[in-house]
Order: C-alpha cells, then structure tokens, then sequence
C-alpha cells in the first residue's frame, strides 16, 4: 500500500503499467518492485525447483525473488530484477516459471515431493539407463527448474560498447563514494563516479539519517550538484561496475533511462570498459537474511529493504509488520515504521541482553522458528523462553547482519578476511593493484564512518597520484556502533531458505557435510547454492557458516567461495554489441565490387574480402553453365578478374635481395631487376606456409604477393622473422594491398586488350613470359606483370586504387568486343585446376614441398626458413601422401572435395585410407571432371586405377590418377 | 580516347553528420610511407627537415609545416601527408605511395570524442591525447590510425577497402551519442 508520505517520487507524474495482464498504477520515481508493493501484490514469482510462490525482497540488484520478463515478442528481456527495474508509462511485466499462471503453478507440485528432491537428488535418482539422461531426464529436469525464457526471436534492440578513461573511479554513490569523488574532484583530477542506482545518495535515499543537519539524500543531491559543476567529474548513474580486470580495467554495466532508450538509434544498455588508474571501491555492504523455517513466505522481506520501501517510495509491503533481528538495524526499522504510521505487531531481537524504548511488543532474546501462509505470510511463530508465541502479521522484516559487498575486490583471485567483531568478511587491502575500498564495503557501517572512509581514501588517491588534496570540512553524521550477535540459522524442523533463488535450505548444506562435500567449493557445486544469477549475494556467507558448523570447523577455516565477475548479469548482446550479422567482421570490397554487382555478379566471402562468383548472361540458367563459358572465353579470347585482394607486400632495401632468398625456398637475388619469379614459403616447421611471385622492380626493391587468405599471415611472420630471427638486415617492407588495383587479363587475346589501353605497346620480345615493369596506362603510372594464374598467354595491370572501377570497366568493355569478358572465381578455380596449380586447398599446413612435387624448389644453395625441418625423417618419401590429378573412371562421372581414397577392392574404412581430395571442378577444356588430391606414394601410381568414396554426401566412383597438370604441360600457350 | 577516371575511397558515403557531429572525407593529397635505411635515422631527419620542414616524428606524434604533414605511422614508419616527397629522401629511407590505400576521414563537433568513444579502446582525453598526436589503434573491429587535428576533431584511417563499414560504424555511434543528447 502507498503511504501518505512524500518519499523520493513524483505524484505529479502518474504511470500505468501491467504485470501478468493486469493494469496497475505507479508514479514516476518508482521501481517496478515499489509499485507492484503499492498495489498490493504480494506473490511476483515462483521459485526455481520447488515453485514456491515468491514475493520481492529486496530493494536492490541483489533480488533474488521478484525476476520478471520485461517487453513483448522477440525484444522481451527475462530475469530482470522487478527491484531496479525502473517504471516507465506502459511497462509490460509478466511472472516466470509459473504455468498456467502464477496463483495456480501445476508444478507446485514439486513443493510435495521436497524430501525426494534435495541436493544431489538428480546425481542419485537418474542414473540409469544411462542413455535416458541425455533424451528424457536432463530436458525434464530443465523444464521443470527455471527461470524464464528468452523468445527464440533476433532481438532488434540496439545494444552499444564504450570505453572511458580516468584518473579516478569511485564505484559507489553514497556518503562514502561521494565524499571520495567530491575530494578527488576538487583536487583536479578526472573522476568517474559510478552507481548501479538512478540517483546518487545510496543508503541515504533510504534511511532517515542526517547528515549536517538535514536529510541525507539532500545532502546527497547537494554535492552531486557541486560535481556535475566541477566539470572534471562524470557521474554514470544506472551504471553497475561488474568486474575488475587486469591494469586497472573495469567492466561496466549502464542502463540507459527508458525515455532515453526509447529514441531512434539509442542503446537500450551499454556495456562500458572503464580505465582508471586508482580505483575507490565504495560499493556499501547487503544485508543479510535469517534462515528459519519458511522464510521464503511471500512478506518476509530484508529489514533494509523494508526501510527503502517505507522511505524513499513511501510505500508498506504490510498493513501489520513484525520486525526480527540480531541487531540494532531491527531497532531501526521498527522505529521508521513507527513513524511512517505502519502498526508494528512485534519486534524480536535474538540478543538476549537487547532492550527498547519503542512503544512495540519487545522480544529479546527470542527467534522466528516458522512463517505461515501459503500465498503470503499470515503469521510468524516465536521461540521464547517461556515458548512459543503466535503473532498475526503479513509482513517480517528481518535483519542478520550486513555482510560488505567486496566482490569486485576478490575479482582477481583476492581472498577475504574474516572480522569477528563484524561477523562478516572484510576486504584485503590491496587485493586488486590500485583499489581501496571505502565505508560500509570494508566494514565501516556507521554514516560518520563512511563519510570519513570515502575521505580518507580520496586523500591517499591524491597524494599518489601527485595532487594536492584542498581542505574538505568532514561533514556531521549519526556514528552509532555496529552490535551484533551472529545468527545464521533458526533451529528447528522444516526447510529453512539460504539460497532463495536456486532454493538451497540449511538441510541441503548440512546433506552435503554429511556426504562428505566438506569443502565451501564442492559443497557450492553439491547443493549449487550460490551458482543462481544473484551469484549467491544473499546465501553465500550464512551458507558457509552452516557448513562450518555441520563439519566443527571455524568461518575462517571453511572459507568463502571465489566471487567472479559480472557482479550483475550481462547480456551478451551488450558486451558483443556492434557485432551482430554483418558487424560480425569489417567488409572488405574490391574497386570493382559496385560494377560486379551491378553486373549480376553473386558476390563471395574471401577471407574478410568480397569476390564475385561468376558474372550470368543472358540464357544462363545455372552457375555452371555460366562458369563453363567464362573458362571457355580464356582458353579462346581473353577474360577480366579481379585479383586486388592478392597480399602486395612492398620490400626494400641493401639487403632485400638476402631478406627473401632466406623468406623463400627458392632464389631471389639472383633475380634480373623487371623480371618476376614464383616463390614458396615454409613455416619454421618445414610445412608450405604460402606461394606466390614477386616482382623485382630494382636493385633493392621487390614487390611481392601473396594469396588472398594468408596476406596477413605472411605480413607477420615476414615481421617476426626480421625482428627476431635476422634483424641484423637492413630491408623494410609495408603492405601496399590496398594502393593497387590489379587485374588478370588472361588469354590468347590479352595483348590486344592491354595494348588498346598502355600508351606504349608492348609486344613478346618487349615484354616476354615473367616480366614486369612500370607502364603508362591512359596516363595513369601503373605497373604491368606478365604472369599467368590460368595457363594462357596473360597479364596483371596494375593501377592507383582510386583508378579501379574505371580500368575494371574498361577493361571489361574491351575485352567483351573481343569475344571476351569478366570471369569470376568459380572459373578462375577451374582454369588453375586444368593447369595443376595449387591454392590453400592444397597448402592447407599439413604438406610439405616434397607433397606438393616443389621439393626442387628448395635451392641447395642457401638456408631457408623451415629447411632444416623440412628435412626431417617423415616429411618426405613415399609413405607421404602426394599431390596427384584424378579424372573419374565409374559409372559416376563426379568428384567431390573432401572424399577419400581407397584402392580398388579394398573396404572404404578408415584402416585403408590412402588418401583425399582437395579440389575438384568440371573441366569445360577437356568435357570431363577433374580433381586434385593427395595419395599415397601417388606420383609412382599414376595410371592406378583408385576408389573415391565420399562419406558425408554418399558418392563412390572410380578415378585413375593421373599427372596433376592437366592441360598444356610443356606451358607454351602462357609463353607464346 | 577515353580516360580513367579517379574515385575517392568515401564516394557516396560522406559527409554525415547527427547531433552536432559531421564525419568529412578528407582528400589527403599524396601520402608517402618512409621507412628509414639502418643508421640512416639522423641523415633522414636532416633531410626531411631541409625538404619538407618537418622532422621525424616521435612514436605516437604528428606535425604539419605548409601543405605538408608527418604521422607516426608504427615502428620504424612515419607518413608524409599533403605534398610529394622530395626525390632525395630515397637515399635515406624506403618510400612507398600509399595514396590510395587508406580511407581518411575527419570527425568534427562536440560530440566527437564521444563518438569515437564507442569506437576504440584510445585515451582521448585532450591531456592524454593532445592535438597533433596520432595512434594505431582499433575502430571497431577495423585497424585505424587516429590523429587529433583540433580541439574537438579526429583524423581516422581504415583501409580503403573498408570505407564502407567505416562508415557505417561511425554512423551507428553518431545516432547513439546524439540520441542521449
């Protein structure tokens, strides 16, 4: 119910909003967990295996209770906590876990068959058949224990990544975050102050305390005023920080307001890495829960959550509170109750010495044992030394002491200590280099202390960093000392709740004790306490002292179990945002691409790079056919590619020639300047790393290319071997990929179309088979290379990229009034087949050169990379598979990559492997399927007849092995 | 006869602008790679200093003199921006033309740094990152030189070939910090 009281909201402001298709009202200011309490909706959710109903209980990102799924259709977001989900005008919320509906769950049956179901009940109970597990019992169990669901729909929202950077982050906006920020603000340094709220003040929003004499969440908005002022100070309200990483990175969550994120183009979250390089961690401490039996009842409710409710949203979960705790905060709920003008029915303090002056019923050294009623709590029972006591009421606050919320400070394998006198961890200092927790976090509870601990914090921050800290007058504040007596379980019958969201009880602990599950991690993993998405914030340390108990050890002794980040969840959408579907990867598109599209080119992926598959003409009713007629225009006329997303390497100086005879098998200073020369390169292993020509455009200036894929790999071993293993040589080379734009003109017609665009002709003595040099194309400095990828008689030009579009254009035209045209690279892939040339198809890392027929290629003269290991027993003879040509020979006339060989008769297992294949394509040239592949000892078996079996699309044929260069082996039509 | 004829790496594509911030192409003029010879460090810096009026430049620097402008450009490379290198500096360094290979645009306004905030992992806080200096860092997912040129204005290089995913990035970014106003 709404109390009669301003609070921190917004009357003037009315919102609607539905949960489960129920119209309510709320105000802006609110939570949805606020409103949903002011209507007097008592059950949110069910819980997770037992289908408890279930009603909210905190105030914060802790909740383990109210998870609900926000929005509708493909954009609807499930488990978001009702407690900081801000209210918007037509907010949609529905319940989860629940079906057909909230109030009446069919699978509270669960609730029945508890004592069937503790921890480990799955490990014991679905054993066998084994093969059940996986088909039947996982997805039942799964079905059955849940959260909610997402829509299975590509979520459409925007989601951002961002980066900041400062000298000082201060995680935590109330009295002590505030005060470090406002000292480290004032000293000139750039502050990021981030809060997991949407206003600053932390606890001071939700107590009556003051602070300089008026309350503290006005002192609060008057220093963020001064802050936003200061102009070197960025407050992140919404911002949860949700990891601690390595040089002092911080990962960060921030929800944008939803009036923000509902504009065109705006982030609904962005997921932020934040930089600093000292850290105030002031993150406050959680409150923690009693267990005892039922305490899961919707109504039951932490003490300072309840506080945060009554005063900052001026709202009661209760008409008739009752109050328990081991410690003075149950004091004080009681009394801001008193004073909100809700009837307090009880207040029960376990501590036995404990005395009151409120004007309530006052049970001191007395326990809640019980909470009754199913749908919401009707009433509580109490243990008192003279025995047990009804009270009548629909709401219990209970308070067991605060632990301090250090998680971020255990992020990088730091360990907590244990302070007796808090009954609570306390962070290590220095456990995350360049961090200081501050105030409640490290266990300094009262608001003077907090005040002071941010202070003092700043005040080292700043001497370290080199600042002067201005004088800040420590501002007045409530310094009362933290009592408590530890009070982790009530003693009794029944189920008490440790981990309300993976419903772990204090019985399901102490089974794992029993069955030797002693240790805090495998007691975690038994029982998965702690392993919901609330990570165990409000179980974790009253779950490890009832372990400690069941196993006679000490808290200390039985240790906590690691914290890891997110401290909040994260969707994934958020920290991958920018990279969904295309944003995958940058797109790299050739000078030609608009025209190859516009040409009806289908465009392929190579590497990051777009290629066109083939260019259709009219009547074409199949890739092959027009596939078959582009390789026919090369063999006859002339055909047009692409080849710019080649890897062009620029390499000079002195020792250049030196440089590539060591990079390459082969000899490169031996090379005439204009001529080119095909190279192979081996990996330090000994294996074929690339191929490819260079070009020797002066003494000590080589132009090298490299395939496609590799262009980077082959830039950074180029890197590693000058820096490393010869940096005694003066060469340096750059990729000049992207400063050309280069074309293949391959075919019997390639001069006449190369010679109606050079301003001077070239002709066979000129320019005759591998030679290169600087042309004028149309004015345009280019440069020409005389090499051939098809087999015939062809070009590289070469020209400024700025020139691409326009030469591919004319090129294109003139080459089509020779009965030629543009050729794609399914084409492409068949001319070098027909010609035995290889590709990674065939240098895919596993071959060697002696694979691949090229071990003469590895000079004699000189030491290369990878010789010596190329060198090695296995790496070459004839248990090695080598490279052969396969034509088939069966009834089927196909070949398919990927299949094996077998010789003829024997069974196509995997014992008989003799090989594979590794590119096939139908030969227009020759009318029939060719292939290439690797077989054993194939180059003493061509004319052997051998099996092809393909296991994956169930085709087997015959093929003999042939030579792997298929068309014009003595190489006179490239020459001619 | 016909004629080729040039396109810019951004055609079609620039300008845009949202929320007070516009991304430009930027027509460098030529851009040269240097790469000086071993030992040939301080004759270089001579050299370049006699031609261009402008030295070596420190890791992570970029300087202008007239037309001409040198960036860091990574280990042992610099860019020499906006005029064609005097013939000599070959005796000194390898230069390579890299006029075509970048896409260079320039982020102007406000929001500029926020925009680019979306982008790349840099510090670009004016103390951090003052004008003239440059860095290889990542945009995106993209490899980038960035160089601030102005108070609130960015230089950016991708490679050519990325243009279009450039642009489309920075696009995106612009709607997202001019939504949150």
């Amino acid at each position: 119910m709404r109390l009669d009281k301003p609070g921190q909201i917004d009357r003037s402001q009315a919102l609607r909003f539905t949960f489960d298709g129920r119209e309510y009202g709320g105000f802006q200011g609110d939570t949805l967990a606020s409103a949903l309490i002011a209507n007097d909706v008592r059950v949110v959710g069910r819980s997770f295996k037992y289908h408890r109903p279930r009603g909210v209980f905190s105030a914060g990102s802790e909740e383990p209770n109210a998870l609900v799924t926000i929005g509708q259709g493909a954009a609807s977001e499930p488990n978001l906590r009702a407690t900081t989900t801000e209210l918007c005008e037509g907010l949609v919320a529905q319940s989860q876990n629940r079906w057909p509906s909230l109030e009446y769950d069919l699978l509270a049956l669960n609730d029945l068959f508890a004592p069937f179901l503790g921890a480990g009940f799955y490990y014991k109970t679905f054993m066998w058949p084994a093969k059940f597990w996986e088909r039947l019992y996982e997805p039942m169990i799964r079905r059955a224990a849940g959260l909610g669901a997402l829509s299975g729909a590509p979520n459409a929202d925007h989601y951002e990544k961002a980066y900041a950077h400062c000298d000082v982050l201060v995680i935590g906006a109330g009295p002590a975050g505030l005060m470090a920020a406002l000292a480290a603000g004032r000293a000139g340094l750039d502050v990021i102050l981030a809060d997991e709220d949407v206003r600053t003040g932390g606890r001071l929003n939700a107590e009556t305390v003051e602070v300089d004499g008026r309350p503290g969440a006005d002192w609060a908005q008057a220093v963020t005023d001064d802050l936003y002022a200061m102009g070197n100070v960025r407050i992140m309200t919404r911002t949860t920080v949700t990891g601690a990483y390595d040089g002092g990175t911080y990962g960060a969550l921030e929800r944008l307001s939803p009036d923000v994120a509902a504009r065109t183009g705006a982030p609904r979250e962005c997921f932020w890495r934040i930089a600093a390089r000292r850290t105030i961690l002031a993150a406050g401490a959680l409150e923690r829960p009693v267990a005892f039996q039922n305490n899961d009842r919707p109504g039951v409710m932490m003490a300072g959550a309840l506080r945060a409710y009554v005063n900052r949203w001026a709202v009661s979960p209760g008409k008739t509170v009752t109050v328990f705790g081991n410690n003075d905060d149950a004091h004080r709920t009681a009394a801001d109750l008193l004073a909100a003008g809700v009837h307090v029915a009880a207040l029960i303090d376990a501590r036995p010495e404990a005395s009151t002056d409120l004007p309530v019923r006052f049970y001191a050294g007395a326990q809640v044992t019980n909470a009754h009623g199913r749908g919401g709590l009707e009433a509580i029972s109490i243990a008192t030394l003279s025995g047990i006591d009804k009270v009548q009421t629909d709401c219990l606050a209970m308070s067991g002491g605060w632990n301090p919320t250090l998680h971020l400070t255990c992020h990088m394998n730091g360990r907590p200590d244990w302070s007796p006198a808090l009954a609570a961890f306390v962070p290590r200092d220095g456990a995350v280099p360049g961090l200081v927790a501050a105030g409640a976090c490290r266990g300094d509870f009262s608001t003077h202390a907090c005040l002071s601990g941010g202070l003092e914090a700043a005040r080292a921050v700043i001497r370290e960093l080199g600042k002067r800290a201005r004088k800040i007058d420590l501002p007045q504040a409530e310094d009362a000392p933290y009592r408590i007596s530890p009070l982790w379980a009530v003693p009794g019958k029944g189920r008490a709740w440790l981990d309300f969201q993976n419903d772990v009880t204090v019985k399901d602990v102490k089974l794992a004790a029993t069955e030797n599950y002693s240790s805090v991690e495998h007691m975690k993993r038994y029982t998965t306490q702690g392993m919901a998405p609330d990570q165990g914030k409000n179980s974790n340390v009253n779950a490890l002292a009832v372990l400690a108990d069941a196993t006679g050890r000490g808290i200390p002794e039985t240790g906590t179990t690691t914290y890891r980040p997110p401290f909040v969840p994260v969707p994934i959408a958020a920290m991958g945002a920018g990279a969904q579907g295309a944003g995958f990867a940058p797109q790299r598109f050739t000078t030609s691409h608009q025209v190859s599209v516009d040409m009806g080119a289908p465009m392929i992926e190579a590497g990051l790079w777009y290629r066109p598959s083939y260019f259709p003409r009219e009547g074409e009713k199949t890739w092959r056919q027009s596939c078959d007629r582009e390789v026919g225009m090369v063999r006859r006329a002339v055909g047009v590619c692409d080849v710019s997303t080649l890897g062009k390497i620029d390499v000079q100086g002195p020792d250049a020639p030196a440089f590539l005879d060591f990079l390459y098998t082969n000899m490169f200073s031996s090379l005439k300047v204009g001529r080119t020369r095909y190279g192979l390169m081996l990996r330090e292993d000994g294996h074929v790393m690339d191929d490819g020509t260079t070009a020797r455009l002066g003494e000590h200036h080589f132009l090298m290319t490299t395939t496609t894929a590799a262009a980077g790999q082959v830039m950074k071993h180029m890197e590693f071997v000058h820096q490393c293993l010869v940096p005694q040589m003066d060469v340096s080379f750059i990729s000049v990929t992207e400063q050309w734009a280069q074309f293949a003109v391959a075919g019997p017609k390639s001069r006449e179309v190369l010679n109606g665009i050079l301003d001077d002709p070239i002709d066979d003595d000129g320019f005759p088979f591998m030679a290169c040099g600087p042309v004028s194309v149309m004015g345009v400095a280019g440069r020409l290379f005389r090499i051939s990828f098809s087999g015939e008689h062809a070009y590289e030009v070469a020209v400024p990229a700025r020139y691409g579009e326009s030469l591919f254009r004319l090129l294109v035209q003139r080459a089509e009034e020779l009965d030629g045209g543009a050729y794609g690279m399914e084409a492409l892939n068949v001319l070098r087949i027909e010609k035995g040339f290889i590709t990674h198809s065939e240098i895919h890392g596993r071959t060697t050169a002696f694979d691949i027929g090229m071990e003469r290629m590895v000079s004699a003269k000189k030491d290369c990379i990878g010789k010596a290991m190329a060198a090695r027993p296995g790496l070459s003879g004839p248990e090695r598979e080598q490279l052969v040509g396969l034509v088939p020979t069966g009834a089927v006339k196909k070949l398919t990559a990927g299949a094996h060989l077998f010789d003829a008769g024997a069974a196509p297992v995997r014992e008989n492997d003799q090989g594979y294949i590794t590119s096939v394509g139908f030969s227009p040239t020759l009318g029939h399927f060719l292939g290439l592949g690797f077989l054993k000892d194939g180059r003493a078996r061509h004319g052997e007849e051998i099996r092809m079996v393909d296991h994956v699309r169930q085709i087997e044929t015959t093929c003999q092995v042939v030579d792997p260069v298929f068309f014009d082996p003595e190489g006179g039509r490239a020459r001619g | 006869m016909a004629e080729l004829v040039a396109k810019s790496p951004c055609a079609g594509l620039l300008p845009i602008s949202e929320g007070g911030v516009t991304v430009s192409e930027v027509d460098p003029g030529p851009i040269t790679a240097i790469a000086p010879f071993r030992g040939k460090e301080k004759t270089l810096n001579t050299a370049l200093t006699r031609a261009h009026g402008l030295g070596w430049p420190a890791p992570g620097q970029s300087d202008a003199a007239g037309d001409a402008r040198i960036q860091w450009f990574g280990h042992s490379h610099a860019l020499l921006m906006g005029v064609a290198p005097k013939a000599s500096l070959a005796n000194h360094a390898a230069l390579t033309d890299q006029g075509d290979a970048w896409a260079v645009v320039r982020i102007d306004g406000k929001g500029a740094r926020d925009v680019l905030a979306r982008l790349t992992p840099l510090d670009l806080r004016p103390a951090a990152f003052p004008v003239g200096a440059t860095a290889r860092s990542e945009l995106q997912h993209m490899q980038a030189a960035i160089t601030r040129v102005g108070r609130d204005a960015f230089q950016v290089m991708v490679f050519r070939s990325m243009a279009q995913t450039l642009v489309h990035d920075l696009q995106v970014a612009l709607r997202a910090v001019a939504a949150r106003g």
